[in-house]
């Protein structure tokens, strides 16, 4: 693969995903102001010196930007890690065992499926504590349904192959199976689904934040600031759209990545060339 | 599914052999039940597994131990919790949902008024957005890879980008401030005529018709064109079919199964949409009542709208299955 064959939209998507790794990378140092820090009155309008204007406190709207990318990559990224490891390993063990192991697991993801994902997050957090690891944790575990759908699916393809059943017969065991003949045969079907889970992620956690049940201020967080703005709008103030602009930006550019991926995943399995 | 079709089980596999369409919907709505069932243990068991005790969350750390002790019984915490579970169910299933904690007030009450509002949003928009999203589908497909096609992906994979509340608040910003041709919030009343009452649901039907278009067209679009790619639709055109004939004879009895599927499943998140959208619109619906008690953690309000929610979803589910049965009698006959 050549550097020319990626498409445009491709380009778009990996260089926003970019800017957002540096945002949260090097936040402290191209913020003008602090994250919490008040500069001026409330919802002041946009000028020079405040390049998106201030907020619901006086807060500076483009730094506290710059600081929600932070939080938010970074609980997204932990979630969809942790969702991710979850349900490849779990369906993998399914797929490579069978019998009632696989029948256990499966009946228990399509009960777990079987509640829609916000419903299922909003009952477990008005139990739970409000803590970032127990956020990121509930995030993770009712994503990793999803994922361990997918990777059943995808490993049950695979289980079935000669070389799978060669090793079996060299006397490997379950673990050699799942990461050395399994793994590195599904890797490309797998990591579209891993954009695709991060870029729900992002959305899952700003929904969450915006309900209040989230991150908890004064850290800014994207999907809050939308919240904290949001009394604005009335009043034809457009702060609480900045913050949600930059969610949809960067969902944008983890779903452009995706579709190109996907797209070569699909060309390379032949067909009639749609789809 | 695998070992139905055994020998040693003789009256129902000639009951099975006799009305199959039946026996599978009576299985799939006896699976219906029992996926509910076990949904509500885990409504209510996952909820009282979990750590904290709202009756010190309710009075505070430096409580009496006689205090915590008072209130637990009043909310009848101090029965076990198989007791509680059957009682529980046993008045969910009457539609007793018990008295919310915060309030004190009937959590039944509540939902019987707030549940017509939410039905009726996700029922006014889906009626909009249903019709919408497969002929843009259909538009799509007709015009693969070209121009109209490239142009509704790309929109299409922006707009399921977007989070609902962002689309409400630009919605609200636009027609509601700067231009004032609709209403924010959009509180409604019992005794609303039917016409304002639409004029008011505007903004957020809106909402969710973007929201859920984008994600029933793309799917539609697919479903369509893994139908269109299949061996027998290359046979149709290739005996020299005209397309239309090919579509209407060949194509749409085997794409309406999928289609089905992907209607069903979007009305499902049509369901969970309303949630957010009524939040953004201060609409008086299930979704503003669940997210307020999930903040002052009042459990039996909780509990009682994410029964309903999932049980809602379940049936959508349900039916969907059920339509696709009856639409593909190759389902009928599962080896």
């Amino acid at each position: 693969m050549r550097l020319r064959d990626i498409p445009i939209t491709a380009w778009i998507g990996i260089f926003g995903i970019a800017l957002a790794l540096f945002c949260a990378l090097f936040a402290p140092f191209i913020a003008p102001y602090g994250e919490t820090e008040v500069v001026g009155a409330v919802w002041q309008e946009a000028d020079a010196q405040f390049f998106f204007g201030l907020d619901n406190l006086g807060r500076d709207i483009l730094s506290r930007l710059i600081y929600g990318t932070r939080t938010t990559l970074t609980v997204a990224l932990c979630a969809t890690v942790i969702s991710f490891s979850l349900g490849i390993i779990l369906s993998f063990i399914a797929a490579v065992s069978g019998g009632l192991i696989d029948a256990i697991f499966s009946r228990f993801n399509d009960l777990m499926m079987s509640i829609p994902t916000l419903i299922f997050a909003l009952v477990v957090l008005a139990v739970l504590p409000q803590h970032l690891i127990v956020l990121i944790l509930v995030m993770a575990i009712l994503d990793s349904t999803r994922v361990y759908r997918l990777g059943r699916a995808v490993a049950l393809d695979v289980a079935v192959m000669e070389f799978v059943e060669a090793a079996k017969l060299r006397g490997e065991g379950t673990a050699w199976i799942i990461f050395r003949e399994i793994l590195p045969n599904t890797l490309s079907p797998l990591l579209a689904e891993f954009g695709l889970r991060f870029a729900f992620a992002i959305l899952f956690l700003s929904t969450l934040s915006f309900l209040g049940l989230g991150i908890q201020p004064p850290a800014a967080d994207w999907g809050g600031m939308v919240k904290d703005n949001k009394d604005g709008i009335i009043f034809g103030v457009a702060a609480a759209l900045v913050p949600g602009s930059a969610i949809a930006a960067l969902a944008i550019c983890v779903n452009l990545v995706v579709d190109w991926l996907l797209k070569r995943t699909s060309s390379l399995k032949g067909g009639r060339g749609d789809a | 599914m695998s070992n139905t079709s055994e020998a040693g089980r003789q009256p129902g596999l000639r009951f099975r052999e006799r009305f199959p369409l039946l026996s599978l919907i009576t299985e799939r709505l006896v699976l219906s039940v029992i996926l509910l069932f076990a949904v509500s243990v885990l409504i209510f068991g996952g909820v009282e597994a979990l750590p904290g005790d709202f009756a010190t969350t309710y009075l505070g750390q430096s409580a009496t131990p006689q205090a915590v002790a008072n209130i637990r019984a009043e909310l009848g915490l101090d029965k076990p919790v198989v007791t509680r579970y059957f009682e529980w169910l046993g008045g969910a299933l009457q539609g007793d949902f018990g008295k919310s904690w915060a309030s004190r007030n009937s959590v039944s009450e509540q939902v019987g008024k707030r549940l017509g509002n939410s039905l009726f949003l996700a029922g006014f928009a889906a009626i909009i957005a249903v019709p919408l999203a497969i002929c843009l589908g259909m538009l799509s497909v007709h015009f693969r890879n070209r121009m109209p096609d490239k142009i509704i992906n790309v929109v299409s994979l922006a707009a399921i980008s977007l989070p609902e509340f962002f689309i409400g608040y630009l919605l609200i910003l636009y027609f509601a401030v700067n231009f004032g041709i609709a209403t924010f919030p959009a509180t409604v009343y019992e005794d609303m005529g039917f016409l304002e009452r639409i004029q008011t649901i505007a903004l957020p039907t809106a909402t969710l018709v973007l929201v859920v278009l984008a994600h029933m067209m793309r799917m539609t679009r697919a479903a369509i064109l893994s139908v269109m790619s299949s061996a027998y639709m290359e046979t149709a055109e290739l005996k020299g079919l005209s397309a239309g004939r090919a579509i209407i004879k060949h194509a749409a009895p085997n794409a309406l199964a999928p289609i089905i599927n992907v209607v069903a499943l979007n009305l499902a998140y049509l369901v969970v949409g309303v949630v957010v959208v009524e939040v953004v619109f201060v609409y008086p619906g299930m979704g503003q009542y669940m997210v307020d008690a999930v903040t002052v953690r009042d459990m039996p309000v909780v509990q009682a709208c994410g029964l309903i929610f999932a049980a809602v979803y379940i049936l959508l589910n349900m039916v969907a299955d059920i339509l696709a049965i009856v639409a593909n009698p190759r389902l009928r006959h599962p080896r």
